[in-house]
């Protein structure tokens, strides 16, 4: 098929190196409809990532008084009303589940609002940024310093602005050790260096993480290490409403006055005026103009930053906003626009979404708070009594998820006459055994069931151990098997 | 290092001069970052040679700016362990052996101590779950040679058994055909009569009356009247269905003619007391004992 080419008709590339050295970005700051959108679901995100550890929620005596804990001594989790032991950790996978499906939902709706909204990397950065103009001025006096040399006045700015950073960032650090310990606890402890040295490493951590990422990185953690705007793109469709500059309406650009002169002659004239203000309040750095791009974080700051321009020169807003390709094609082809959140798509992640959320509030409501496992000696895996009787001993293993202690009795089915031996329990019921088990722990039994030798029973018997707590009827029961030697 | 000047036409930078097939290879030195993180690397190799050991000499090595030694922190860390162990292993040490059984944490603490120490000491005969081996008996059963409460387990334990031991069980199981005092017919008779008191089949043609009688006149005294066998010699019970060295007539003829005395070591000054109950506690609730 190819045809072969002669050394000299081969085509160079003129590009230069493949690395780029990085443009500085001093977005603008801007008001309007997203601005404020994004104002508070910062205020939001922020207000419960600092606060949440600081919520108190009652356990009764024992336990831990935080609404949201990680316990990682006691292996415990608790988010409020729930109390998560460590083989209890599907309920996370769900969540990581949940929450895939939810961002493939929002994708699929409303372009990548997560990361113009709600992205941490974001929060932060849109954060620093802000504290960044209100120290160092706006787009142009920033520009203009960056520019001109440094002067005492300057540094000092800068000071008071990587200092402000720190602040951010330290609490920022510190905010996150509070979900491992109670918290008012740790702040005290924390502030009269009373408190683990773990702590601490792991707020150094966090602050030069967020110190570095926000302050420093910003958008290049979206562009070059973020792997979403690579995944996003495989989600999207043509439906998928995204910020989009449309240029059926914008094109060709003109100044105002050369649009308003086109215009009376009774031709058309884009309503693009070229002014730029798109591209100065870009947070990443990009012209939205140039089409759906992987740096754009869909943060809609340039629908503000146009629908301003477009009021002030007495044209219609919207000529940048949340549009899909379909529309675009339509308007050109004159159609009317059409919006249609309801597709295949969209329907069968809301389904999931569904599906899954239905199955782990199934599995919470459902799940045991009195649990019991079995493990069948090894080795020797039967023994042979003096009387002929066989013998199997196995480990009982009791979790008890109560906050209190509670009074078992255990039981047992399993080959015919079957007798059950607990080795330390209560000596005063030998044929029901008993036994207390302490509130929120596991507790592990040896137990011996001995059977009359059958020569013709099976080789393998399922014999199943049940555990009856006596106060409140709970049952919970656990199946092995019961082998001849 | 290439003192080549030839310049790329595409690229614009020169080449080492180097060629394989008209390819011309282009000078890309290592960045400089990379070259300064490989001095660091020499700098810091030669830092540890002078803090921590690292030359191997003839009788010996260099042993480094501190005497860093691993053997040393083993030392340190098994030290710091054995305090940890200290107090919990003092609550055993205070505990009767019923008492630990009776109490879910110490019967815990007690068997996992025990699991240990019996993997260490114990499974070379006995094997590593207890369940034993010709001549050495299994610990999971109900037939005790020794008594199998968990006071008689501690002082099988502690004293053993035919070891020397001033308090060790003694029992022997006398040789009666080496000794001269059955003869080979006789002994195949007690063999077969020994078989029948468990249920077990015996040959056609043995006489159950001559063999009570030769039972009667020589083995009562340590298997007791019945052959229900006694304890306090560790005599076992004839009439059950575990045999130590086997229940087939061979085995019994090679047992009554050159008898048995299986040894158990004492543990008494190799063992300290709280292991020794924790070792106890564990073996007592391999089978609950009896």
């Amino acid at each position: 098929m190819n045809k072969p080419v002669s050394p000299d008709e081969l085509i160079t590339d003129e590009d230069g190196p493949l690395y780029a050295p990085r443009k500085k970005v001093f977005p603008q700051s801007v008001s309007g409809r997203f601005r404020s959108i994004k104002w508070r679901l910062m205020a939001v995100c922020l207000g419960v990532y600092y606060l949440l550890p600081f919520v108190r929620w009652h356990r009764g005596l024992g336990a831990p008084d935080q609404a949201v804990l990680i316990d990682f001594p006691n292996r415990r989790f608790y988010f409020f009303f729930i109390e998560l032991w460590p083989q209890e950790i599907y309920y996370f996978t769900g969540l990581l589940v949940l929450a895939a499906l939810a961002l493939f939902l929002m994708n699929a709706l409303g372009g990548r609002i997560w990361c113009g909204y709600l992205c941490p990397q974001t929060v932060w950065t849109d954060l620093f940024y802000a504290v960044e103009r209100l120290v160092e001025g706006d787009r142009r006096a920033q520009m203009k310093a960056d520019a001109g040399p440094m002067t005492a006045k300057r540094a000092g700015r800068r000071a008071l602005k990587h200092a402000i950073w720190l602040m951010i960032a330290w609490w920022t650090g510190g905010a996150w050790v509070l979900y491992f310990a109670d918290a008012p606890t740790l702040v005290r402890d924390l502030a009269t260096f009373q408190a683990p040295a773990i702590a601490y490493v792991w707020i150094a951590m966090l602050t030069a993480s967020t110190y570095l990422l926000a302050g420093y990185m910003r958008e290049q953690v979206c562009v070059y290490m973020c792997p979403w705007p690579r995944i996003q793109a495989a989600l999207t469709d043509e439906w998928a409403l995204n910020v989009t500059y449309k240029y059926d309406r914008g094109e060709p650009r003109c100044s105002v006055k050369k649009a308003f002169d086109i215009r009376s002659l009774g031709e058309k004239a884009g309503d693009c005026i070229d002014c730029n203000q798109c591209v100065a309040v870009c947070p990443t750095g990009i012209d939205i103009r140039d089409g759906a791009q992987l740096g754009c974080i869909q943060c809609g700051l340039c629908i503000d930053a146009c629908d301003a321009v477009m009021t002030k020169v007495s044209r219609e807003t919207g000529l940048i906003g949340y549009d899909n390709d379909i529309n675009v094609q339509r308007r050109v082809a004159g159609k009317q626009e059409i919006f249609k959140p309801v597709r295949a798509r969209t329907v069968v992640y809301a389904s999931l979404i569904t599906v899954v959320c239905a199955v782990m509030l199934y599995a919470l409501m459902s799940r045991t708070l009195l649990d019991v496992n079995v493990l069948h000696d090894r080795n020797p895996i039967a023994v042979r009594l003096s009387d002929g009787a066989i013998r199997n001993g196995y480990t009982l293993r009791f979790l008890n998820k109560r906050g209190f202690d509670r009074v078992i009795a255990i039981d047992v089915d399993g080959p015919a006459d079957a007798k059950l031996h607990v080795i330390g329990a209560d000596s005063v019921t030998p044929d029901r055994p008993m036994i207390v088990l302490g509130r929120d722990t596991t507790t592990e039994l040896r137990v011996l069931v001995t059977a009359p030798f059958d020569e013709k029973a099976e080789k393998s018997v399922p014999v199943t151990f049940r555990v009856t707590d006596i106060g409140l009827g709970e049952i919970a029961s656990a199946t092995d098997h019961f082998v001849l030697p | 290092m290439s003192e080549h000047n030839e310049i790329d036409r595409v690229s614009g930078r020169s080449t080492t001069g180097h060629e394989w097939d008209g390819i011309k290879e282009l000078n890309t030195p290592l960045p400089r970052w990379w070259v300064l993180t490989f001095y660091a690397t020499i700098i810091w190799a030669i830092g540890y040679w002078v803090v921590y050991p690292a030359w191997p000499l003839v009788s010996g090595y260099t042993t480094g700016l501190f005497q860093y030694s691993t053997r040393a922190s083993v030392a340190t860390d098994l030290a710091d362990l054995e305090k940890l162990r200290g107090e919990k292993m003092a609550v055993l040490g205070n505990a009767s052996l019923a008492d630990i059984e009776k109490d879910p944490a110490l019967l815990a603490l007690a068997r996992a101590r025990g699991r240990t120490v019996f993997a260490d000491n114990c499974a070379p005969c006995h094997g590593s779950g207890g369940a034993g081996t010709k001549g050495y008996p299994n610990l999971n059963d109900d037939d005790w040679l020794w008594g199998g409460s968990l006071d008689q387990i501690m002082q099988t334990i502690q004293f053993g058994a035919r070891s020397g031991h001033a308090k060790t069980h003694e029992g022997q199981m006398l040789a009666f055909g080496r000794d001269g005092v059955l003869k080979k017919d006789e002994i195949v008779t007690v063999a077969n009569y020994v078989r029948s008191l468990s249920g077990l089949s015996t040959a056609p043609k043995f006489d159950p009356a001559a063999g009570k009688k030769l039972f009667t006149e020589n083995c009562t005294s340590c298997h007791g009247d019945n052959g229900k066998g006694n304890p306090e010699l560790g005599a076992p019970n004839l009439t059950d269905q575990i045999w130590l060295y086997g229940s087939d007539e061979e085995t019994l003829v090679e047992t009554i003619t050159n008898g048995r005395a299986g040894v158990m070591p004492a543990w008494v000054g190799r063992l300290d007391p709280v292991t020794v109950k924790a070792l106890a506690v564990y073996v007592h609730s391999l089978g609950g004992g009896k």
